[in-house]
């Protein structure tokens, strides 16, 4: 059984066509980039999956179910840029917010879920920075605060939107790592990513993505010179030379 | 209790109800909101007479609740088809106050409601219009109406205070952990439209929107934590009201509008001189965000 299905989806921004017939299946413990140019659609991809978006027509299935009935099993990093790190909120506090769902209506985060938020900020290499205000981090920490909100979910399928954006060095093998982890302990992650240089290094499936599927598999099947021009078109040349 | 008593207390309650209500309408960058909701409330409020021909507290609670969800709701529907936000909000405020302002004009006639005093509001009078109220014996309408906004703000606001913080914050994740984010937009509104109509006899509809955004910007600058910038907006609220009340009776001068003045001069305060943000302390640290490049290069991506 595959834990995330999509058939035929297709949605817009209003008369905007992003998405046509985008369908592909995604294997238990697969580590998967989502790879196209700018407004390819990947970020669209990944909220009208979550139901952020609305889809036009198609299928989504989770798990072999749907949505609404797996919200716990999935985790959402979304782009680092989609929030206002002015926010007056700490780092802990953020990592908190992933355990929300889970504490309940009516009730407060006790000790336990602190307890958790603060292991998994330590997970990222952040435990010394549990206290600082988000606008006091730099892109690199602010992005292993996502993860760590992210880990804290302990999801089964993991949508990321360009963690690696604009990361140090160190957050970017930090942030490897965990990836790497996640898929050991048999959980699934799609990543956005924007780097072909080391697509090949860091993920073992690869689905290119313009508007709609142009290839997707193993990374030595689908990642081909072939598959990326076309996933770029002309705009390839612009990138390998910048 | 005094009349003075009455007009600082009732003033002081609009400044915590806004201070409060407002430091979410900042994080959430819906000030325009507030400007639009306390322009259209007028609206809710005259329909309400219209239909009941009377002028009383749940009437108007809920006409402008009405109003408010309604005028949410159109902006939504516009933007969501094309309209650029703010656009939206300017089109749909300013028609439907208008439609309001013309049936004062038209139905109402001036003998218990008038487009001056809703604008301006008439805190003075406030005193004279009792009720009576189980063991507290006679209050001022208006102060009642104030106090229990304020109890429905408080407990909604506590209820689901992480709620309100992680779609403030992060209204995507909220969504994809399943809280109900467009929901909780409408109850927000709801909140705004009944602050505001509750304020409305005390400050009028153009000064109600500096209370509810000026000592919550105000408050922003002072703190990192979404718990004590909420106990600050409220007492910047309460401040402003106090000073802007002794300089109205010193200066002989309109009470809502000197506590307008008030608030802008505490945001003027705050921002010269708050430890994080503030101007003077910039000027002496010279201190630089620590990310700037990165973001530089997020923005370019
Ligand atoms: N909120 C939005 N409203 C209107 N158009 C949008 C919105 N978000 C994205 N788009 C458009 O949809 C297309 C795909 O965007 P996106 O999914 O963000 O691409 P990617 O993440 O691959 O760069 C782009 O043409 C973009 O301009
Ligand atoms: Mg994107």
């Amino acid at each position: 059984m595959s834990v995330l299905k999509v058939q035929g989806l297709h949605a817009s921004y209003r008369k905007n066509k992003v998405l046509h017939d985008v369908s592909f299946e995604v294997e238990q413990g697969s580590l998967t980039s989502i790879v196209g140019p700018n407004g390819a659609g990947k970020s669209t991809l990944l909220k009208v999956m979550l139901e952020l978006h609305p889809k036009l027509s198609g299928d989504v299935s989770f798990f072999g179910s749907t949505l609404s009935q797996t919200k716990t099993r999935v985790g959402y990093v979304p782009q680092r840029g989609s929030v206002d790190w002015d926010f007056p909120t700490n780092a802990l506090d953020v990592v908190m917010m992933g355990l929300y769902g889970r504490v309940g209506w009516l009730k407060w985060p006790n000790k336990s879920h602190k307890e958790k938020a603060m292991a998994s900020l330590a997970q990222m290499g952040m435990a010394d920075f549990a206290d600082r205000q988000i606008s006091q981090l730099s892109g690199g920490q602010q992005q292993r605060v996502f993860l760590a909100r992210a880990l804290v979910q302990d999801a089964d399928l993991y949508f990321m939107d360009e963690p690696l954006a604009g990361v140090d060095a160190a957050t970017e093998r930090a942030i490897m790592t965990t990836l790497k982890n996640l898929k050991m302990s048999g959980k699934t992650v799609m990543v956005v990513h924007h780097d072909l240089q080391t697509v090949e290094d860091y993920f073992d499936h690869v689905l290119l993505l313009n508007r709609t599927v142009v290839a997707h598999g193993k990374t030595e099947d689908a990642f081909t010179k072939d598959n990326v021009y076309r996933a770029y078109g002309g705009s390839l040349r612009f990138m390998k030379e910048a | 209790m005094t009349y003075t008593g009455w007009i600082l207390l009732t003033a002081s309650l609009v400044g915590l109800s806004c201070g409060i209500v407002g430091v979410f309408l900042i994080l959430r960058r819906m000030a325009m909101m507030a400007d639009a909701i306390s322009h259209t409330v007028l609206l809710g409020i005259v329909t309400a007479f219209l239909i009941t021909r009377e002028l009383n507290g749940p009437h108007m609670l809920i006409g402008a609740i009405i109003t408010g969800l309604l005028t949410a709701l159109l902006v939504q529907w516009f933007h969501s088809r094309g309209v650029q936000q703010d656009a939206s909000i300017g089109v749909v405020f300013t028609t439907l106050f208008a439609i309001g302002v013309i049936l004062i004009a038209t139905q109402v006639g001036n003998a218990h409601l008038d487009t001056k005093h809703a604008l301006m509001g008439e805190i003075a009078f406030v005193p004279w219009e009792v009720m009576n109220v189980p063991l507290l014996g006679e209050v001022p309408k208006a102060t009642f109406m104030l106090a229990a906004v304020l109890l429905v703000v408080l407990v909604v606001i506590l209820a689901f205070y992480k709620e309100w913080k992680i779609t403030s914050f992060d209204p995507a994740l909220a969504a994809s952990i399943g809280i109900p984010v467009v929901l909780l937009h409408y109850v927000f509104m709801s909140m705004v439209s009944i602050t505001t109509v509750a304020s409305f006899d005390a400050v009028g509809a153009i000064m109600v929107v500096a209370m509810l955004i000026t000592p919550a910007a105000a408050a922003y600058l002072w703190t990192d934590k979404l718990s004590i910038m909420l106990v600050l907006s409220g007492a910047f609220g309460v401040i402003s009201a106090f000073a802007g009340y002794y300089v109205a009776v010193w200066l002989d001068t309109s009470i809502s509008g000197s506590m307008a003045f008030a608030t802008g001069i505490v945001f003027l305060v705050s921002f010269l001189l708050s430890p994080k943000h503030g101007v003077l302390s910039r000027y002496l640290y010279r201190y630089e965000r620590p990310d700037q490049e990165e973001q530089q290069i997020d923005a370019v991506s």
